[in-house]
Formats: structure tokens, C-alpha cells, sequence
């Protein structure tokens, strides 16, 4: 089925633009860009009409990648059900992404070279999704890493942003490192970096022996999957990277890249599944960032900061539902989330598109009348978030949340009140950016089709998306989890109740807000300013880090040592060269006399030695 | 071979030439002189393989000494060229007013 192709438009697309883009016209530019990306997502469809109903894996083989004694990679792609899920939501939410920023970047420099990195980012996010071992995922993984900070970082000439571009970069890194060592250690357990091999092993592992080997293993890998997927503790490049252009933040570090880190820790579920104590962890740092970054979103006063740390809140919800075993509502989840969370972003770029730059919502309100379609596709895209009954949200949230009832009740209610804290920080945006007056002082005006288009098809997906039977679809890969009515109506309520209450808040009664912050002032002030977490790690890691850098390792090591010890070696030679130049009399005399006074000795040590037989 | 030159008279000329050179090479002034000097050791040397090689009876010593030959020859040339230059460059042929090469 020549799954290659695939991931090869976008990648011509890269080549063509990033080399020719400079002299090339911005509808040519965009021609490329958007055409191959369009021609990816046919090829997609077309693959998977064929292969329906891909009822096992179909994998391909190219070539040998890597082979040196016991190690053999080869460049294998496979689609299974779970890829299909991944192919269809990277080529068509990235195609609409396309699309939009066509109208979103207008007015920007480095037009070609922004669209030269998407196509880039869509390239080495299919080689992610398509690879067949655990190398290729990790090329396409370090892939997609390198074009979020360079898309992070577009704005170079801006401090702020070059800085949030290495934040992420650095932050990812760290995650990168127990990603490789997960692979060490698989290959050493299971001599091969092949899925299929990889899993038939941990499935005929000898029950109690191995499963410590297969936790460490599926710990590590969680370590890469929080660095990718900002979970707790390595979530903090996610809000700084809210720096790049909007349609970035909506396709890199909402709907597709970030999801990388859920999208691993699925396909690896036999692993997790074999190792009841990563399971536990992953449910509940999941569980932990769903709360944090809810509460840190309350309070939020930048329109992309709350949709930021919306997306760790609800990426938090995916890996609760894939601790508690509900991969397939996980993956269900990352669905959804693709389609309302690229939405949430478009919208907010296009108020942002619309107002000149203006970011914080205290400069919005009453925006309604100026922005119809923006504003009612981000009402769409807000209920689809709050979880309200028959919305996407509704079923993948419930999905998740009812596993982790059979799981733990605590964990399920939790999860509630965390959905009632998305309801309201979600609407609180709204309401802020829509009505009431406008507070700023720039002139909006609505967006240009090619902006509202991907805008109103999103919202039909955000809305109608939850009745695709994602559980279902993935049954042959992962147990399907019970249903539970009455618990998916209590979180409904819970996320209506939210919603409620941020219209009392924010419409109804305009003071209670501040008011409610002024009562509750020390909470209020721990998560405006995100439970200092940026300045605890500047203090703990960062700076002592950059101190030791700097005295140790620089001034320390390179400067004092190895400068040290090359200078000491050329100053001794000069020194000795100073001496011996004594002997240089110049007098050719004095020469000869060395020359013949040489010769003896070399004559009398041989006659010492015993003379040459 | 009925009356033979006893093989030590012919080590003993070459050390002979040999010291002279060596005299020469130290002792001398003139450039040209050293030069020769080094030649005639040169040429002790090939004596002494040329004697080995017939006293011997093997040929290994008298295609050294033709090495040797082709080295001085080209030793010479060279040699002569430097000693032009420098005689042209400083009007001198005395090796102790040739002496910048101090420190």
C-alpha cells in the first residue's frame, strides 16, 4: 500500500519551500504546503479504505536501517487500528491547521519558512505514528521535538520567545533520557526494538520473574511520555510555548505533538499492562496534572495561557484513563481533544488575529457582535471541553472517567471536580473575550473564510466527533471497558454546574469574581502565579546548574584544567626551548665540533653494548 | 692471491684519511675546505667497504660505496649551491663570519 508515501508529501513539501520558499510567491508557497499535506490525508484515506477493516497489523518492510551483531532495525512502517486513529487525526486536523494559517500568517515574515517547518513537523509526526520499532518512533519523536522549538522559537528576534523555544527543548531532553534508557533496557530483555517482537516477549515473560524488569522498563518510558506529553514534572515548556504563532500552539502542542507521549504509552500497553506499578503511576500523575494545571487555569488572564494549561489538564485525563487500563477511552480522548483543543486555539488566534496581537482577555469582552462564527465555534468547542451531554467531550471524558471509578472511586471523583474546573476556566474565557463591552482599544473585525472554514468544521467535529466509536473501533487491541450511565450523567452535571457558575460569575454578577478572589487572596495569588513552580525549579535545578556551570565546569574544568593544562604544556616548551636555544652559536665550527663529539659517543655506547651483530 | 696486501694496511689508510677529515672538518676555516674534508671522510668509508667487500668475497660493500658515491655527488651539488649563495650574500668563505644563526 506503499505506506511511505505517507509521510513523504509533507517532507517534499519541506524541501521545496525551505530551500526555494524565498523566491517563490506566497500562493505557490502555499500550494505546496497545503497540497501536500492534502495529498497525505488521501493517501491515508485511500490506505485505509483498502485495508479496512485492518483487522491485524499490516506492516511494511523498506530496508534494513541497522544492523551490528545481535541489533537489527529495521525501517519498518505498520498501520493497525490505532495508527488509523492517529493517521486520521494528524492528516486532517493538520490539514485544517494548513488551511487556516494561511489567513493566520498573512501579515507575518518568514512566510515560507513557517510553512516549511509544519510540513516538517507533519513529516516526522507520521513517521511517529507509521514506525514498527521503537528506533523509528524515537526518530520521529526527537523530530517533531526539533520543529516545536524552531516553531516555538519563530519569533527569534524576541527574547521570550527564543527563551521558551530552549525551555522546551531543554525540558524535552530530559524526558528524551529515560526514553533512551527504555530502550536499552528493552532490547536487552527482549534482544529486538520490533513491536510485535517486543510485546509476543512480554506476553510469554514467566509471570513473577520479569514484571520488575518490564516496571522499570514502563517507568522509564513514562519519563520520556511526561517530558512529551508535559505531564507532571516536566510540564512546564508546555505554557511558555504558547510563545509560537497560534495555529502552532493549536496543532504541535494541543492536538498532535504532545499527544505523542499517550499516543507511545498506548501502543506500549502490553508493557504497562505487565507492570501493575506503573500503571498505578501513570493513573496518577495523570490524576495530579489534571487538578494542577485545572487550578492553574482558573486564573489565568492570557486567553493562550488558559487554553495551555487547559491542554496539560486534559492530557492528564488521557493518561488517567491509560493508568486505570482504558487505553482505548485514552486514545478516545486524544481524539476529541484533537478536534475541540485545535479548535479552542484557532478560535483564540483568530480573536487574537482579530484584535492585532492583543492577548489578554481584560483587553476583550464583547466581542460577539464583531466576531459571529469565531465566537459560536468556540462556544461549540467550549461545551465539547466541558464535557455537556452528547458533545464529543461528553463520551471520551465519561469514557475515561467511569474506568477510573472501577479502578478507584476517589480517582473518578477527583476527576469530576477537575471536569466542573475545565467547565468554568473554558467559559470564563468565553464570557471574558464575548460579552459584556469591549475593554480594549484596537478595531476587531472577524476573520477571512479561509480562517472561519477550518473553525466551523471543527466545531461540527468537536460536536458530532463522540458518536465515532473509538472503544469499539480499538476492541481488538484493547479490552473494552464497562459503561456506566448514571456516573457519566453525574460528571455531565458536574461540567454544566461549571459552566453555571461561570456565568454567575463572569455575566450575571460581574463582582463576585474579584470579590471571591479577594476572599480566597492566598490561593488565589499561589495559582495566578502557577504555584511558583518555574521559580522553585529555577531555584532547585536551573541555577544551581548554571552556578556550577559556570565556576566548576567553566571556570573550573575548562578554563583551569584542560586551558590549563595546553597552556602549561606550550609555556614549558617555550621554556625549555629558551634554554637549549643557548647551544644555537651560530659559529658552524662549534657545530661540526658537536657533530664529531656525537659521533664518538654513539661509538663508544655501541662498543658498551657489544657492538653490532 | 700470492702476495697480498695485508687487509689491516688498507683500515689503517682509511683511518687515517678518515681522521684527516675529520681534522679538517673541525679545524678548517674555509668553507670549501670543510667540504672536502667531509668528502674525504666519505670516500674512507668507501674504502674501508670496497676492502671488507674483496677481503669478503661478497658484493654487498661495493654496491654500498656506490650509494655513498651517489650521495656525495648529490651532497656536492647541493652543497655548492649554498656555498655560491652564501659566498654571494656575504663576500665571505669563512665559516666564523657566518654566524647569524646565533640564538
Amino acid at each position: 500500500m506503499n505506506l511511505w508515501l505517507i509521510p513523504i508529501f509533507p517532507l517534499a513539501g519541506f524541501l521545496i519551500n525551505g530551500f526555494f520558499g524565498r523566491r517563490m510567491s506566497r500562493t505557490l508557497i502555499n500550494l505546496v504546503a497545503v497540497g501536500s499535506v492534502a495529498l497525505s490525508f488521501a493517501w491515508v484515506v485511500k490506505t485505509l479504505l483498502g485495508l479496512a477493516p485492518l483487522e491485524t497489523k499490516y506492516i511494511e518492510h523498506y530496508f534494513t536501517w541497522i544492523q551490528s551483531g545481535a541489533l537489527q532495525i529495521g525501517a519498518d512502517f505498520a498501520v493497525d487500528r490505532l495508527t488509523a486513529v492517529m493517521l486520521m487525526v494528524v492528516t486532517g486536523v493538520g490539514l485544517l491547521i494548513h488551511i487556516y494559517s494561511i489567513g493566520y500568517m498573512e501579515h507575518e515574515g518568514g512566510y515560507y519558512r513557517f510553512f516549511a517547518y509544519l510540513n516538517l513537523f507533519m513529516f516526522f509526526m507520521l513517521v511517529l505514528v507509521l514506525a514498527q520499532n521503537y528506533l523509528v518512533l524515537f526518530v520521529g519523536w526527537e523530530g517533531v521535538g526539533l520543529c516545536s522549538y524552531l516553531l516555538i522559537g519563530f519569533y527569534f528576534l524576541e527574547q521570550y520567545a527564543t527563551t521558551a523555544g530552549n525551555k522546551a527543548f531543554i525540558v524535552n531532553r530530559i524526558g528524551d533520557f529515560g526514553f533512551s534508557l527504555a530502550m536499552f533496557m528493552i532490547f536487552r530483555q527482549f534482544g529486538s526494538l520490533d513491536f510485535t517482537k517486543v510485546f509476543d516477549g512480554a506476553k510469554s515473560m514467566p509471570s513473577e520473574a520479569g514484571y520488575g524488569t518490564l516496571t522499570v522498563i514502563t517507568l522509564l518510558l513514562l519519563v520520556g511520555a511526561t517530558g512529551k506529553s508535559a505531564q507532571i514534572p516536566l510540564y512546564v515548556w508546555l505554557p511558555d510555548a504558547m510563545a509560537g504563532p497560534t495555529p502552532v500552539s493549536a496543532l504541535i502542542h494541543a492536538a498532535t505533538m504532545v499527544t505523542a507521549g499517550v499516543y507511545m504509552t498506548a501502543r506500549s500497553a502490553v508493557l504497562f499492562t505487565h507492570a501493575p506499578i506503573s500503571m498505578d503511576f501513570v493513573a496518577i500523575i495523570g490524576l495530579a496534572t489534571a487538578v494542577v494545571a485545572a487550578t492553574i487555569g482558573l486564573a489565568q488572564t492570557d486567553i493562550k495561557k488558559v487554553f495551555a494549561y487547559s491542554t496539560v489538564s486534559q492530557l492528564g485525563y488521557m493518561f488517567l484513563g491509560l493508568g486505570v487500563g482504558a487505553f482505548s477511552a485514552g486514545v478516545f480522548h486524544l481524539m476529541t481533544h484533537a478536534f475541540f483543543k485545535a479548535l479552542l486555539f484557532l478560535g483564540a488566534g483568530a480573536v487574537i488575529h482579530g484584535l492585532h496581537g492583543e492577548q489578554d482577555l481584560r483587553q476583550m469582552g464583547g466581542l460577539f457582535k464583531h466576531m459571529r462564527i469565531t465566537a459560536i465555534t468556540l462556544l461549540c468547542a467550549s461545551f465539547a471541553i466541558s464535557g455537556f451531554p452528547f458533545t464529543s467531550g461528553f463520551f471520551s471524558k465519561d469514557a475515561i472517567l467511569v474506568a477510573a471509578y472501577e479502578r478507584a472511586p476517589w480517582m473518578y471523583w477527583v476527576g469530576v471536580i477537575t471536569a466542573g474546573m475545565t467547565a468554568f476556566y473554558v467559559f470564563r474565557a468565553w464570557f471574558l473575550a464575548f460579552t459584556g463591552d469591549y475593554r480594549g482599544h484596537a478595531h476587531p473585525h472577524e476573520s477571512p473564510l479561509v480562517m472561519t472554514g477550518p473553525l466551523m468544521l471543527l466545531a461540527a467535529l468537536s460536536l458530532f466527533g463522540g458518536f465515532i466509536d473509538i472503544p469499539r473501533w480499538l476492541e481488538p487491541m484493547f479490552a473494552e471497558k464497562p459503561e456506566n450511565q448514571t456516573l457519566a450523567w453525574v460528571s455531565a452535571g458536574v461540567g454544566v454546574a461549571g459552566i453555571l457558575l461561570a456565568y454567575v460569575f463572569y455575566v450575571a454578577k460581574r463582582g463576585l469574581a474579584d470579590s471571591f478572589a479577594k476572599a480566597m487572596n492566598g490561593f488565589y495569588t499561589l495559582v495566578l502565579n502557577k504555584y511558583y513552580v518555574d521559580e522553585i525549579y529555577g531555584a532547585l535545578v536551573v541555577r544551581p546548574l548554571v552556578a556550577i556551570s559556570r565556576v566548576v565546569l567553566w571556570r573550573g574544568l575548562d578554563a583551569g584544567l584542560i586551558d590549563g593544562t595546553v597552556n602549561g604544556v606550550g609555556a614549558r616548551a617555550r621554556g625549555v626551548g629558551g634554554i637549549l636555544r643557548l647551544l644555537q652559536s651560530g659559529n658552524i665550527r662549534t657545530y661540526a665540533a658537536w657533530v664529531v663529539l656525537g659521533s664518538i659517543l654513539v661509538l663508544i655506547a655501541i662498543g658498551f653494548v657489544g657492538g653490532a651483530r | 692471491m700470492p702476495t697480498s696486501v695485508p687487509i689491516s694496511w688498507y683500515l689503517i689508510l682509511s683511518a687515517i684519511l678518515f681522521g684527516l677529515g675529520v681534522a679538517g672538518f673541525i679545524y678548517r676555516r674555509n668553507i670549501i675546505t670543510v667540504f672536502m674534508s667531509i668528502e674525504l671522510m666519505l670516500n674512507a668509508v668507501n674504502l674501508t667497504f670496497i676492502t671488507f667487500s674483496y677481503t669478503l668475497k661478497q658484493i654487498d660493500g661495493q654496491i654500498f660505496s656506490f650509494f655513498v658515491m651517489v650521495v656525495a655527488a648529490a651532497e656536492a651539488a647541493v652543497g655548492l649551491a649554498i656555498i655560491l649563495t652564501v659566498f654571494k650574500n656575504r663576500q665571505t668563505l669563512m665559516i666564523d663570519d657566518v654566524s647569524s644563526m646565533k640564538y
